[in-house]
């Protein structure tokens, strides 16, 4: 099977603009005929639900969590970009495109992150009309931050709490349509699996997380918003529910999977404290405009800070060592994640990390404290130092903060053409589930934005193509497609049940997750990741034999739920070390210690690996077929990133 | 992997409801908790208890969770007899066990309220605050077709103001800590969002009257202004939201006749 793209022909300007001329509409009376499922209802998903519902459709959404309200998108604390230019610093559409593809290290399609920037202005206006609380300037009119990888300010935000509003906004969308009985909400429901017939995809098989009913729902599409999978590496940003099952049966199902290996590690987290902990919390990026981070300048100096004989605020000036300024002067402390978490990592192999394990560095406010006063730091960052406080018992406006990198995204995902469209028909995917945009390495902001951009201003286009081509003859839930399907995700739960060995869930993840963190993380070699697959392999085997899951399925079931999901990472884990494996050249997030420029930058390939990799699913323990989606560029010249 | 922690462990007795489901009866059940270090956190603690207890074969405490970093609204801890437990301004999974003393018995219920029924252990059914959400939590734009975000300027301090209300991360504290169970505080936060906003001025009367009747309908109790909420909740969502919802109300009411 060749993959097609799809990106429509003509100048960049203007491929979306005539590609929306080009698709087939579906009448406004027939749209009614239509059933669409949404599986995930955060940002992208609730924005699609609620853009497709006005339009006619009927949709039927799910989520996993209580309320659609909580999806991980909550969570996303910094901000959103738009290329809006309210600043006058010189932003324009091409700029956050160019912006865009560079940070992602050239591992992007043109056409997908040019229409990126082209829509994101409307999405601010989207989200202002429904009442999302931007930031605003005493005049009255949005206020804007800056974020990585870009010199000029074109990001939106409210608080450190962007993600909230604008989920909040997108989820009014969608309980109007509720409301309007046009979109049937489904929480607290996981879905199990995709049912095709015919090579289209109809439908999906749901548990009632609280009953356990296996459930079918048939549909002339699916749309995949089921988020990233942060989660294989066990500590993450995200949240504790995040998962892969979605998108892993899918794949099982024929939808290819798209640069699995590409990860992104975030500079800013808090560290990791003890063996009980859960999960890892993140401060914004957007503390990066006034934190200045640094280490002590010798390993000495970091002895005694680490054992408490001297303070950070003992140290001179001239004994710190402010890496990121000192190495990147144009780009500073706002260098992007990947570069800012590879020089974290250096300082800390070199002897020179704070706090009392040694693996952190500081970000310190002393000066922008000095600048611009604690009470506007407060106003500004507020509810970050509170949270930092909560956590280390440390109160950020007196000593600088201890952080280190932490799993935070997830660039690859399930591959998909210019029109969100997997490789098998009438199975979408949207938001941080698909792989398209941000190529290597995402920049800050552009997360929240992709999300709205695929469910607010692409979908409702694109999947009407797709429906007036196949009709809107009724599809059947009774079909044996979904039959046979039930029967398997009956068996699968009763396998999982089965499972009574001495080992719990948990174990297994954390296992796995080290494992990941290890050999597949901030730095790989072929020797790693070649022992990281025989290591899950093996796990993966044991967990079939020695795990234990309580309970049983007619009830709320918690650790059904988690070994269910931990079953699908386990597999997920050995794809991205093979996709990393095979990928010998470093880009954006990627690093492969054998390729690296003289000054330890990552070093692309571009002859060999200027291509999306894309894995196809070829049956339970069998290699899966790698295939390969070669990158044009046409409006930008590769060159070796510089943030110098 | 290695013990980071230079703090001692802590013991603690812990009397959990546990309750299979919405239609058996539940009961306290007293655990002990041997090893808890003052760096984690409330539920990493409970994850600790829950590991031992399925290592014993015993069926692990259910609890709503998911960011845990105190803003999708998921956890809903009753604690000692508080919502979130003893601090202020925080959620059950942004307070940590240095919060406790070594020794401490610790009470840990579900929500209480006929309008959040027990689904399993700690885990309650919220979704009547959905429901009122539905009725009318929405300024009614189509996507597409909207004016430029600029044309729209709001002063920084009604943005603010509105942003203080729009915080409400939906937990349900609120009506956990109210004597009557009541949802004002909740309602008027997202009101107040609304009534604040020149977007939110075309429906601002529909609104409240929507939101109220549903809440209503939904069970939950009347206000008596004891300000328990307020107190409770870990957004800090201001009492004045109440007032403000409450002349809306009846300004409604005034302009329907
Ligand atoms: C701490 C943190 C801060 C961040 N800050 C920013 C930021 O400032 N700016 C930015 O641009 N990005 C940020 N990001 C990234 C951004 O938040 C996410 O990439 C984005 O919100 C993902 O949105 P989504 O709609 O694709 O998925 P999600 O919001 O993760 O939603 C997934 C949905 O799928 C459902 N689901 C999943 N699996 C199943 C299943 N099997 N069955 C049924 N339902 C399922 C879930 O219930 C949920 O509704 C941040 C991320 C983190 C972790
Ligand atoms: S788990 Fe999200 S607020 Fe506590």
């Amino acid at each position: 099977m060749t993959l097609d793209a799809k990106i429509p022909e003509g100048p960049l300007a203007e491929k979306w603009s005539k590609h929306k001329f080009n698709l087939k509409l579906v009448n406004p009376a027939n749209k009614r005929k239509y059933t669409v499922i949404v599986v995930g209802t955060g940002l992208a998903g609730a924005s699609a639900a609620a853009s497709l519902a006005e339009l006619g459709y009927n949709v039927k959404a799910f989520c996993f969590q209580d309320s659609p309200r909580r999806a991980h998108s909550i969570a996303a604390q910094g901000g959103i970009n738009a290329a809006k230019n309210y600043q006058n610093d010189g932003d324009s559409i091409h700029r956050l495109f160019y912006d865009t593809i560079k940070g992602g290290d050239y591992r992007a399609r043109e056409g997908n992150v040019y229409r990126l920037a082209e829509v994101s202005v409307n999405i601010i206006d989207q989200c202002v009309a429904q009442g999302v609380p931007f930031a605003r300037e005493y005049g009255g009119l949005l206020d804007n931050r800056s974020f990585g990888g870009a010199q000029v300010s074109r990001t939106f935000y409210a608080r450190g709490q962007t993600g909230q509003q604008l989920l909040l906004g997108a989820y009014s969308a969608l309980n109007r349509q509720i409301h309007a009985g046009k979109v049937t909400m489904f929480s607290r429901h996981e879905m199990m699996d995709v049912v095709t017939i015919d090579g289209q995809a109809k439908g999906i098989v749901t548990r009632n997380l609280v009953t356990g009913n296996i459930e079918s729902h048939a549909g002339h599409a699916v749309l995949l918003c089921t988020g990233g999978y942060g989660n294989v590496f066990y500590l993450s940003t995200n949240a504790m529910g995040c998962n892969v099952t979605a998108a892993w049966k899918a794949h099982k199902r024929g939808a290819f999977f798209a640069n699995p290996c590409f990860t992104q590690i975030h500079p800013t987290c808090i560290p990791v404290t003890g063996d009980h902990q859960s999960k890892l919390t993140l401060m914004s990026e957007s503390l990066r405009n006034d934190g200045r981070v640094w280490v002590p300048k010798t390993k000495e100096l970091a002895a005694k800070l680490r054992n408490g004989e001297i303070k950070p605020a003992d140290l001179k000036e001239e004994d710190r060592d402010y890496f990121l300024e000192r190495k990147y002067p144009s780009f500073g402390n706002l260098v992007p994640r990947d570069v800012a978490s590879r020089n974290a990592k250096e300082m800390v192999d070199e002897g020179r990390g704070v706090g009392t394990s040694g693996i952190a560095v500081f970000l310190d406010f002393a000066d922008a404290i000095k600048r611009l006063g604690e009470e506007t730091v407060r106003e500004k960052y507020g509810n970050l130092f509170d949270m930092y406080q909560q956590i280390t018992d440390e109160n950020p406006y007196k000593q600088p903060m201890r952080i280190y990198p932490a799993v935070h995204y997830t660039m690859g995902g399930l591959w998909v053409d210019y029109n969100l469209m997997t490789t098998v028909p009438g199975l979408y995917a949207l938001g941080e589930a698909n792989f398209s945009d941000h190529g290597a390495n995402r920049l800050g902001a552009s997360a929240l934005m992709q999300g709205l951009a695929d469910g607010y201003f692409v979908i409702p286009y694109t999947l009407g193509d797709y429906l007036a081509s196949i009709g809107p003859k009724p599809v059947d839930a009774n079909h044996p497609a979904f039959k046979e399907a039930e029967k398997e995700v009956k068996a699968h739960i009763k396998q999982l049940l089965s499972l009574k060995g001495k080992k719990t869930v948990d174990q297994y993840h954390r296992e796995l997750g080290h494992i990941m963190w290890e050999y597949c993380g901030m730095a790989r070699n072929e020797d790693g990741l070649i022992k990281a697959k025989e290591l899950i392999s093996a796990l993966r085997k044991d967990f079939w034999k020695n795990a234990f899951v309580c309970g049983s399925n007619e009830e709320l079931n918690q650790n059904l739920e988690k070994a269910s999901r931990v079953a699908d990472f386990l597999e997920l884990g050995e794809l991205m070390v093979e996709d990393a494996l095979k990928r010998k050249e470093s880009c954006g997030g990627h690093f492969r210690i054998e390729s690296q420029t003289d000054e330890g930058e990552a070093k692309r390939d571009d002859d060999h690996y200027t291509y999306v990799a894309a894995w196809e699913y070829k049956g339970d323990d069998k290699p899966e077929t790698l295939h390969k989606e070669k990158l044009v560029f046409e409006n930008v010249k590769l060159t070796q990133r510089s943030y110098k | 992997m290695m013990r980071l922690s230079i703090l001692e462990d802590m013991k603690l007795t812990l009397k959990v409801w546990r309750q299979k489901n919405a239609n058996t009866k539940g009961q306290l059940v007293t655990y002990k908790a041997d090893h808890v270090s003052p760096d984690m956190s409330f539920l990493e603690m409970l994850d600790v208890v829950n590991e031992d207890l399925i290592h014993k074969g015993d069926e692990p405490i259910h609890f709503d969770h998911d960011c845990r970093e105190g803003i999708c609204g998921a956890c809903s801890l009753h604690i000692n007899g508080r919502p979130h437990g003893p601090k202020q301004g925080i959620t059950t999974c942004q307070l940590h066990m240095r919060s406790f003393n070594d020794g401490d018995v610790i009470v840990i219920e579900p929500w209480r309220a006929a309008a959040f029924p027990v689904i399993r252990d700690l885990v309650t059914d919220r979704s009547a605050f959905d429901r009122i959400q539905h009725a009318g939590g929405y300024i009614s734009v189509n996507t597409g077709g909207v004016p430029d975000a600029n044309c729209i300027p709001i002063s920084k301090v009604v943005a603010d103001e509105a942003l203080n209300s729009a915080t409400c991360i939906g937990c349900g504290a609120c009506v956990a800590a109210c004597k009557n169970a009541s949802a004002m505080l909740f309602v008027s936060a997202k009101v107040s969002q609304m009534a604040l906003l020149p977007q939110g001025q075309p429906e601002r009367y529909q609104r409240v009257q929507a939101m109220v009747t549903q809440m209503d309908q939904e069970g939950f109790g009347n206000c008596t202004n004891t300000g328990a909420c307020e107190a409770e909740c870990p957004k800090e969502i201001s009492l004045s939201n109440i007032a403000r919802m409450n002349r809306d109300y009846f300004a409604a009411n005034i302009f329907k006749e």
